[in-house]
């Protein structure tokens, strides 16, 4: 049942990526656009497949699979299905380091630190959560609340940012807040794919107490978790892969939040499973918001995070409230 | 704290003077300080012609009077909220009613031919309702109980679900960018006195509600039980309490876009020294929060000259070591 829903998601996403690869401003026929696939030419259609759009169906699927992922270990962490790395202002921290990145030393650096600027205010942030939470330890719900705090503080710091630098400074940071996939390039792609392989076989490592640690804290003690170091380990994985998606593609909010609800509802908590069923989800999610922002509104090429948040946020507040209910 | 009346009586004339002296400040200070006897001039002679009276009458008298009424309102409605949810955290901020509000607004500014905030203070009540009711039944358990954090987490979802939107509309329609942006980030400057009158007589009900609904507030505090025990139903209770809370907080969103903190950190700070009894909560948290907005205003005025910090930013700076400090203490013990 679960693995052949995987399989069933896994062609789902190699058929939108191939639906999206014909589409565009340009649209393509699909035989046309195996031909430049297979057999590459100095074409126009070769540059477009190959240089446009396939870098950008690419950057799509591992961000959103990245943002799911990293929601879907959070929400085990905490146990709350409603906690996500933008909730918590690891998402927030790494917007608050590419805005400064972007309003003060854009000037001084080229735009390709950019990604390390946001990582490491992923980080920050992340480091900033767990010190302030800590407390003879971590507590799931303070380590949220205190999160909730610190993405109110870091989002004003953005605020700032935005109002006091010049309007065309301030307009670059509010598209790439939005969350945009506009201009991928195969060396983004490159940058981003380190940061997935790392994390996902430490994370599916330590599904097993994951799972053990989502019956509640005493349960997984008896069973022989070192809850502590595992804790940390995941939510580790959970930065490094928020931290990474934000850094190629912005603020794409409420991927990490609602990709997991819905993998959960195909193959159920279990982390084995609900790991790489949340990649899928997230990266068909990112990947239709991306084509719906680079084709619905032709000549505008709209940042994918107005429609992700447009669907992500309404289909939220549906779950929440289907969730409610059933419990 | 303070116990007997009389202390607490003086507590709240302390307090008076405090907010009249920020007054003074916000009117004042500024780019271009004005000397008090040229604000006696010209409240005695208005003269056009002369530059400080200009600008008395045209930026800083409103921005003053707005940044009290602002400041007043959350404050109030953040100590109803926390009295209705029975939560340390709740806020009109924490919990999306201003992101509703302000959403609206946005929506309201940018395709109907609404200029001034009486036109729109409606949109912003519907914004600020919608906020509410959906955070009440998303957070709702099993039982219509309101679970503290989930409350709270359903308020961030609900805010960044607006603010997500706001931005999608910035971006789409660049040439709002800059009105957008006000409302994102909260400001209590450029708006003219006479925009500001029409919006008075809702400020005021829901104030005068507020006062008379005191005595209630206070048995909603020990349990519905006791409000049935005065003689009304605990609904009808929550229910009024929560159309003071979405008026204040929708008029102030109308005024002065996003602010947040304001209404979570007053409450406490006047519940500390004031008790919590709401026939002196609630006119300290007025004076308090009045207070505090005045002078994050003034002080926004000179953290970065010529810049000026827009006032969400400042009241969120402020705000935050305190949610993350209550955050701390309150919320451990579940």
């Amino acid at each position: 049942m679960t693995k052949s829903t995987v399989l069933l998601l896994s062609l789902l996403l190699a058929a939108s990526a191939g639906l999206s690869l014909c589409l565009g401003s340009f649209p393509t026929p699909p035989l046309e656009v195996l031909g430049a696939l297979t057999a590459p030419q100095n074409s126009d259609i070769t540059f477009i497949i190959w240089e446009l759009r396939l870098p950008r169906i690419a950057l799509a699927i591992l961000v959103g699979a990245a943002l799911a992922m990293a929601g879907a270990i959070l929400q085990s962490i905490v146990r709350n299905p409603l906690a996500s790395p933008d909730v918590i202002g690891i998402t927030s921290g790494a917007a608050l380091a590419a805005v400064l990145f972007l309003a003060l030393l854009s000037t001084h650096f080229s735009l390709h630190w950019l990604p390390f600027a946001a990582m490491l205010g992923a980080l920050i942030s992340a480091l900033l959560v767990i010190s302030l939470s800590w407390k003879n330890g971590i507590n799931p719900s303070r380590l949220v609340l205190v999160g909730i705090g610190l993405a109110a503080a870091t989002g004003a710091g953005t605020t700032l940012l935005i109002v006091i630098s010049d309007d065309a400074a301030a307009m670059t940071a509010y598209v790439w807040l939005t969350g945009s996939l506009y201009a991928a390039q195969w060396k983004d792609v490159e940058g981003i794919l380190p940061w997935l392989l790392v994390p996902v076989p430490i994370c599916l490592a330590f599904a097993r107490h994951a799972d053990a640690m989502a019956l509640g804290d005493s349960v997984a003690e008896g069973l022989g978790v070192p809850i502590l170091r595992s804790r940390m380990i995941l939510l580790a994985c959970s930065v490094a892969l928020a931290g990474a998606a934000v850094a190629f593609a912005g603020g794409l909010s409420f991927v990490g939040l609602i990709a997991p609800h819905l993998a959960a509802r195909l193959v159920g908590r279990n982390m084995a499973r609900l790991v790489p069923a949340s990649a899928l989800v997230g990266a068909l999610i990112v990947l239709y918001a991306d084509l719906l922002g680079r084709v619905a509104f032709l000549p505008k090429d709209l940042p994918a995070g107005i429609f992700v948040a447009g669907i992500g946020a309404p289909f939220f507040v549906y779950l929440l409230h289907r969730t409610r209910r059933q419990r | 704290m303070l116990n007997s009346r009389t202390a607490k009586s003086l507590g709240l004339l302390l307090a008076a003077l405090t907010a009249l002296a920020a007054f003074f400040a916000s009117v004042m200070l500024g780019t271009t300080d004005i000397p008090l006897a040229s604000l006696a001039a010209a409240v005695h002679h208005y003269d056009p012609t002369q530059i400080d009276h200009i600008i008395l009458f045209t930026e800083r008298l409103p921005r003053a009077v707005i940044a009290t009424l602002v400041g007043a309102s959350l404050a109030i409605a953040g100590a109803l909220m926390q009295t209705m949810t029975r939560n340390p955290l709740a806020s009109p901020g924490i919990l999306g009613i201003n992101a509703g509000a302000m959403f609206f607004v946005v929506v309201a500014v940018s395709f109907l031919p609404l200029r001034t905030p009486a036109d729109y203070v409606w949109a912003a009540l519907l914004g600020a309702l919608v906020a509410a009711a959906l955070v009440v039944i998303l957070s709702r358990g099993r039982h219509g109980e309101l679970s503290p954090l989930r409350v709270v987490l359903a308020g961030v979802a609900v805010t960044a679900m607006f603010v997500s939107f706001s931005q999608g509309l910035l971006v789409m329609d660049q040439q709002s960018f800059e009105s957008v942006l006000y409302w994102l980030a909260g400001s209590v400057s450029g708006r003219d006195l006479s925009l500001v009158t029409p919006l008075l007589p809702l400020f005021g009900a829901a104030m005068l509600l507020s006062a008379l609904l005191v005595r209630h507030a206070n048995a909603l505090m020990l349990g519905d039980d006791m409000v049935t025990a005065l003689g009304m139903q605990a609904t009808t209770i929550k229910l009024l309490l929560g159309l003071i809370v979405i008026v204040l907080a929708g008029s102030s969103v109308a005024l002065a876009g996003m602010i947040g903190f304001v209404g979570l950190i007053v409450p406490h700070m006047a519940r500390g020294i004031f008790g919590i009894d709401h026939r002196w909560l609630l006119p300290s948290c007025a004076l308090l929060g009045a207070c505090l907005l005045l002078l994050a205003d003034v002080a926004s005025r000179f953290l970065m000259p010529p810049q000026e910090v827009p006032v969400g930013v400042m009241t969120a700076l402020i705000g935050t070591p305190f949610f993350i400090y209550l955050a701390r203490r309150k919320m451990t013990s579940q």
